[in-house]
């Protein structure tokens, strides 16, 4: 592919250059190949930090082209810094056009969240991922855990949900909850909670993980098989809560803490901001939205 | 008891490079017996022990162990996979250092109950039921199921290193050194526990220890290592109270008196 007219021309489309792209599109066509298999590639290094994205970058550059429309969040969130910044890099090294609303995206590349609206086929949803490798924290040898994924030994997986109910009555565990892909490869689905774990089973959305610092790339295909780990007599379960969003009154969704001032007051509202503020333009009101439409940072605290 | 062995030794070698591990070493191993290999430090006990237990490869030789269907088995020619998985359902390796063969950041009931978690046990309440069992088995009291092992003293990580390696009811286990660096009555309820044990269950065992009085106290049958070689084998009270091979003599003699 040639060099798109953008207004920075020392910059390769997208960024990266096209042996790169392609090295990675490899390492992606790989890892789709076998679902939650964890492909090895040359990780670049990027003009951000290790733990900012660079994985998740390094995937959306690869796959992008002029033609798609970009989303990024970040916790759920359009307008926090890590996504507005990674938005407005796209936009200038790939002039691609970017948007917030996730039925629009091709591309959606997230910070440990799924979006509420739900996926449709073509679109690809990229996770940034701190730490790929979901037995890490139990056996701290690369060689033994890459041992232990070929023979299909997962047992130790189940010894931390043990650890789990043993110490609090309940598997704990609330963020990168191990799932296992297409009976096969145990899975660790960076650090979304355990919310989202449902709806990456049978997504139509193809799903990529690109971890930088730690080199690694992998892959859920359209409507592949991911089960959350868990126990005969603890089985798993998402998180609930007992009040609906507190600006848009939705139920089912997963929902933030916000500080509202400093005498204890807060609310809970949905993580994922876009769904937000789509249901409040279709005039859902929860008991802490104002009459009219204004910015978060006008709004009445709580009693 | 059946009229076969349960594993074939036959002429295992190990060099590294040059220097000799163990050299041409043959036995047969019966269902229930124990086997105390005993020797001077660099002698090959540990050599041939790893080598047995499949941890190490040998340089020439063979081994085979008769599976539970009966067959016998090529230890060597097996996959990677199925030696790993007769490692955690049949067979048990107890280490010196309870470190080595414990998870010390998770507690003793995970501990014992990652074997059974291993082939596919997934219910929390047995597997925590049959862990209070073992733990009681090894006299280890049913409120420190929580604890790590981190908060156990020597004697009782070893207990608890054993219970981990029987939960799955295994028929062979390789132990090296089990009572090494234990004080001396610790040491004598250790292998109380261990006596009792193998006998229960009728295991077979094969034994690594410089200790002449845990291989009387522990093994039917002997076999004494020099320079890599076996120099002496038979009948643990045969060789410990009429040792034939100078090299056992002198060790025999040099068992401190107290």
């Amino acid at each position: 592919m040639t060099a798109q007219p953008t207004d920075i021309a020392t910059y390769n489309f997208a960024y990266l250059d096209e042996q790169t792209k392609r090295m990675i599109r490899r390492a992606i066509l790989k890892g789709i190949a076998i679902p939650g298999y964890q492909v090895p590639f040359a990780s670049r290094e990027m003009p951000m930090p290790y733990g900012w994205g660079t994985g998740g970058v390094q995937v959306t550059a690869s796959i992008i082209g002029p033609d798609d429309v970009l989303k990024v969040i970040d916790q759920g969130a359009d307008d926090t810094t890590n996504a507005v910044s990674i938005r407005a890099f796209f936009k200038k090294v790939a002039n691609v056009a970017v948007t917030t609303e996730t039925a629009k995206a091709t591309i959606i590349q997230t910070r440990h969240r799924i979006p509420e609206y739900p996926l449709t086929a073509g679109q690809v949803l990229v996770y940034q991922v701190p730490i790929p490798e979901p037995l890490r924290f139990l056996e701290p040898r690369e060689t033994e855990t890459r041992k232990m994924h070929a023979l299909e030994e997962y047992g130790l997986m189940h010894v931390k949900l043990y650890e789990d109910i043993a110490r609090h009555g309940r598997i704990a565990t609330t963020y990168a909850y191990p799932v296992k892909v297409e009976g096969r490869y145990v899975m660790d689905p960076s650090p979304t909670p355990k919310f989202d774990n449902p709806k990456m089973h049978r997504s139509p959305a193809l799903q990529l993980f690109g971890a930088g610092r730690e080199k690694r790339i992998y892959a859920v295909p359209p409507f592949t098989e991911v089960v959350s780990l868990d126990f005969e007599d603890h089985p798993f379960e998402v998180q609930t809560f007992d009040q609906p969003c507190a600006l848009c009154a939705a139920e089912n969704v997963y929902l933030d803490e916000v500080i509202l001032d400093d005498h204890g007051g807060h609310m809970f509202v949905c993580s994922d901001t876009d769904h937000c503020e789509k249901r409040r333009e279709e005039g859902h009101r929860g008991h802490l939205a104002p009459e009219t439409h204004v910015a978060p940072g006008n709004m009445e605290p709580a009693q | 008891m059946t009229d076969e062995p349960l594993l074939r030794v036959s002429a295992l070698s190990k060099f590294y490079g040059p220097r000799v591990g163990c050299d041409n070493v043959s036995f047969d191993l019966w269902p229930g017996e124990v086997l105390a290999v005993v020797g001077e430090s660099g002698s090959g006990k540990t050599t041939l022990l790893n080598c047995l237990s499949t941890r190490l490869l040998p340089s020439s030789g063979t081994a085979s162990y008769r599976m539970r269907d009966g067959q016998f088995r090529e230890l060597y020619r097996m996959s990677e996979a199925e030696r790993r998985f007769l490692m955690r359902t049949d067979w048990g390796f107890v280490h010196q250092n309870p470190a080595d063969g414990l998870r010390m950041t998770v507690s003793a009931g995970a501990n014992v109950g990652e074997r059974l978690m291993a082939v596919g046990d997934r219910h929390y309440g047995k597997i925590r039921a049959t862990a209070v069992d073992w733990l009681s088995r090894v006299e280890i009291d049913e409120d420190r199921i929580d604890d790590e092992p981190r908060a156990f003293s020597g004697g009782m990580r070893q207990r608890l290193q054993i219970a981990r390696n029987l939960v799955t009811g295994p028929r062979l286990v390789f132990m090296d050194e089990p009572t090494g660096g234990l004080d001396v009555s610790v040491q004598a309820r250790l292998l109380d526990l261990l006596r009792g044990l193998v006998t229960d269950l009728g295991l077979a065992a094969i034994v690594v220890t410089h200790d002449l009085a845990v291989a009387r106290l522990l093994s039917q049958r002997m076999m004494v290592m020099k320079d890599g070689r076996v120099v002496e084998s038979g009948l643990t009270d045969r060789v410990l109270d009429d040792p034939r091979a100078p090299y056992t003599q002198l060790l025999v003699s040099s068992i401190l008196q107290v």
